[in-house]
């Protein structure tokens, strides 16, 4: 035993030692071990953003089953990602982002929470349990997706193309849901990430000046796209005009801001005039208004999914809306967004109940 | 009041009294992760072959590469039950063009069964697909459903019990269906804002409505250019079980072949019977009860330049669906009539240039206008010769390329 333990630790030493090397691209094949990749591992205490390696986050994010997300951005040289008003950014190939989702934990229940300060770009595994960690990679031929899926020791994840099913047993107060937690196999990624349905290109979703342009949460004092042109993330554009949705949590802004902003960052992936849900006629951007918007719109072809309502948008009458029965209901066959939720989001149904009831108006 | 398209209907009660043999949930997931794999991994020319039995999905699938045929054994031998879905909104989704799928089923999918969206060149053949607890509000909206595509062939497919459209196609263009069996689905075939549709040798049967062809509001295009052909139409007489709010919920049950809001079609040598509201309805958008929501300025809410001809008409019309359409029929027929063949809601389009709403050629079948601008007050069988007219046959559709030689 004496002998086997220092090799041992040698050994994971020797590991652990060629994870914290360089964030690395691969070009072709995906590695099956994400710590191949550098860009975030664990030392068995703590989930680790590597050097060089960016955390980001967004103004409002994707509701995903009340999962917490960890984002990294690397750029592979000099070469910085191009500035855009409106429209993805455009990366070199080579970039390489991450998505890591995690749970606060509580013996083996995860808990409805907020992120923790990250400001050591590190996370704590005795306090949180790492689900999945999704991987864009920016290739010669565009972006892939990979979905990465994490063991039970949370020493490293694994690739899965096929996806998965975890059974996840969330608690909040007193309440305590199981639901199958489901990872999207690698096709389900274009499902969100094709966000133009003519052209299929898999882009990063969350990269546009809107949902970046806020405080920095890990470089505390800076506006983050400031600071992404400072460290040549992005090249100097006119970075001081950028739009910035609002952080749908935020009391302090407009109810109609917070509420575009979450419909933005949850539906208009898909809800744009060139994506795959342009076969609806609704379109969810910021810039979207009247029937487009819903308002008074009645569906195509929602199937079960009108849950018995006749247009997406009453204005003043939330349990008439199409929209929010959408949000609340789990039936895969009504439910939006169609991926990547099994549970309702209490709070941002919430918002767009209160957002509905408050416009003014009426149809017909 | 003119809204006489409104189905009288219980939404959530099964619709009808046969029994049906609803399947168990298979258990053998084990076929799941290599299908998606294959999906996956697809490459340009692949032909990804489906083996015999019974495979269970408790994900949908989907499928992102051209050029790629999805081929099973048989409707009724490589079944893909969805039985035990818990994530998806379809059972298999395609965003991809030179696609073919032929010989399998999809069975009990939560949502839609085969989604085809945004492709072109695009066979589906000999596909099944079934919710097998026979017509329940609960069952998924469409059967085969491709969306924004073109240049498609849909042939010999069977489509059962969809809570929508059987077979859907909407927002393409060139198109056949022919030869495919839709039964005790909503609709039984629908196609929607579609240009150039040929749809023959089908038949649809014991849906609530059997051939749909509609126009819907704020798309990107208006339909217009469907033939409807050589199909058997009959006793489309299934209580509606779609969703209340869809737009297929305003369909009367015992509808036959219905047109709605919808440019140039036309209808021959069908053989139509024993659809008991009516075998043909042509309608404006101010019938169904989707009528006062929103709008684009430019959508045409007008039936224009549809021509009936050659048909064989038997039976309908004898007891509508709808206290409505009960009250038209008992003004314009008695008790013991029926309505005619073909019934009209009445509206005109007042810059319609004086093209002809409705032509009709075919001996002895008279159309009910049943002047639904004027809460149909003024209703009555139409006996002016104003719908003795012809029109311009429209050409056959020509599938191009690959699919040219399917013809």
């Amino acid at each position: 035993m004496r002998l086997i333990a220092p090799l041992l630790c040698f050994l994971l030493a020797a590991c652990s030692g060629e994870r914290a090397a360089s964030p690395t691209f691969y070009g072709e094949a995906a590695p099956y071990a994400l710590s191949d990749w550098g860009m975030v591992f664990t030392d068995g205490n703590r989930l680790v953003v590597n050097d060089g390696v960016t955390p980001y986050d967004l103004a409002t994010p994707l509701f995903s089953d009340y999962a917490l997300k960890l984002r990294t951005v690397w750029l592979p040289g000099a070469e910085a990602a191009s500035y855009d008003e409106t429209e993805t950014f455009d990366f070199p190939v080579g970039s390489v982002i991450t998505k890591t989702f995690y749970y606060p934990t509580r013996g083996n229940a995860a808990l409805v929470g907020t992120p923790p300060p990250l400001s050591d770009k590190s996370l704590s595994l005795d306090a949180f349990r790492l689900i999945e960690t999704r991987l864009l990679v920016r290739r010669a031929g565009g972006w892939t997706a990979l979905p990465y899926i994490w063991n039970d020791e949370q020493t490293d994840a694994v690739l899965k193309r096929t996806g998965d099913i975890k059974a996840i047993t969330l608690v909040r107060g007193d309440d305590e849901t199981e639901f199958p937690y489901i990872v999207p196999n690698q096709n389900q990624c274009a499902a969100c990430h094709a966000t133009n349905a003519d052209t299929k290109e898999i882009q990063p979703i969350g990269m546009k000046a809107r949902h970046l342009n806020r405080q920095s949460a890990f470089s505390p004092g800076f506006n983050q796209l400031d600071h992404w042109v400072a460290s040549g993330i992005i090249a100097a554009g006119n970075v001081e005009k950028a739009p910035a949705n609002a952080a749908w949590t935020d009391k302090t802004v407009p109810l109609d801001a917070r509420a575009r902003a979450y419909l933005d960052i949850n539906c208009s992936h898909c809800h744009n005039p060139n994506g795959a849900a342009d076969t609806s006629g609704l379109d969810l951007e910021p810039s979207a208004r009247g029937a487009a918007l819903g308002v008074c719109k009645p569906p195509i072809a929602a199937g079960g999914g009108t849950g018995g309502r006749r247009v997406a948008i009453a204005p003043g009458a939330p349990d008439a809306s199409i929209t929010l029965f959408r949000m609340e209901t789990t039936d895969p066959a009504a439910m939006m967004p169609e991926l990547g939720r099994a549970l309702a989001h209490k709070e941002g149904v919430h918002l767009i109940r209160e957002w509905i009831s408050e416009m003014e108006g009426s149809c017909g | 009041m003119h809204r006489w398209l409104i189905a009288v209907c219980a939404v959530g009660v099964a619709a009808c009294g046969q029994s049906v043999d609803e399947k168990a949930t298979p258990t053998d997931y084990a076929y799941q992760d290599t299908l998606m794999a294959q999906l996956i991994d697809a490459q340009p020319g692949d032909i990804i072959e489906i083996p015999e039995g019974v495979h269970a999905f408790n994900r949908s699938l989907s499928l992102n590469v051209d050029g790629v045929t999805i081929r099973g054994r048989g409707m009724d031998k490589s079944v893909l039950s969805f039985k035990g879905q818990i994530a998806g909104a379809e059972g298999l989704l395609v965003t991809a063009s030179d696609f073919t799928i032929e010989d399998l089923a999809i069975e009990d999918t939560k949502g839609d069964g085969l989604k085809i969206s945004d492709g072109e060149n695009i066979v589906i053949r000999r596909v099944r697909t079934e919710w097998t607890g026979g017509p329940k509000t609960s069952n998924g909206a469409y059967g085969i459903y491709p969306v924004q595509t073109k240049n498609v062939l849909m042939e010999e497919n069977v489509a059962i019990a969809a809570a929508d459209a059987g077979l859907y196609i909407g927002q393409s263009q060139n198109v056949i269906v022919r030869n495919n069996r839709a039964e005790f689905n909503v609709a039984g075939i629908e196609i929607e804002n579609t240009t150039g549709a040929d749809v023959y040798g089908n038949v649809a049967a014991n849906n609530t409505g059997g051939i749909l062809v509609f126009n819907m509001p704020n798309l990107k295009t208006p339909g217009a250019r469907t033939r409807v052909f050589a199909n058997e139409v009959y006793e489309n007489n299934t209580k509606n079980f779609g969703h209340e709010g869809t737009p297929v919920a305003s369909i009367p049950a015992g509808s036959g072949v219905v047109v709605n809001s919808n440019d140039d079609v036309e209808i021959f040598d069908n053989d139509i019977r024993d659809n008991k509201t009516a075998n043909v309805i042509v309608s404006s958008i101010f019938s169904a009860d989707y009528a006062d929501a929103a709008a684009q300025d430019d959508f045409d809410p007008y039936p224009e330049r549809i021509f009936v001809y050659e048909n064989r008409f038997d039976g309908g019309g004898n007891n509508p669906d709808g206290l409505e359409l009960q009250a038209l029929k008992l003004a314009v027929a008695g008790p013991l009539g029926r309505l005619p063949d073909i019934l009209w809601d009445g509206y005109v389009n007042p810059d319609g240039g004086g093209d002809p709403v409705i032509c009709v050629q075919n001996d002895g079948v008279q159309v009910l206008n049943a002047d639904g601008p004027n809460g149909n007050k003024n209703a009555g069988i139409a006996d002016d010769g104003v719908h003795d007219c012809t029109l311009e046959r429209l050409p056959a559709i020509s599938l191009t390329g690959a699919l040219a030689e399917q013809m």
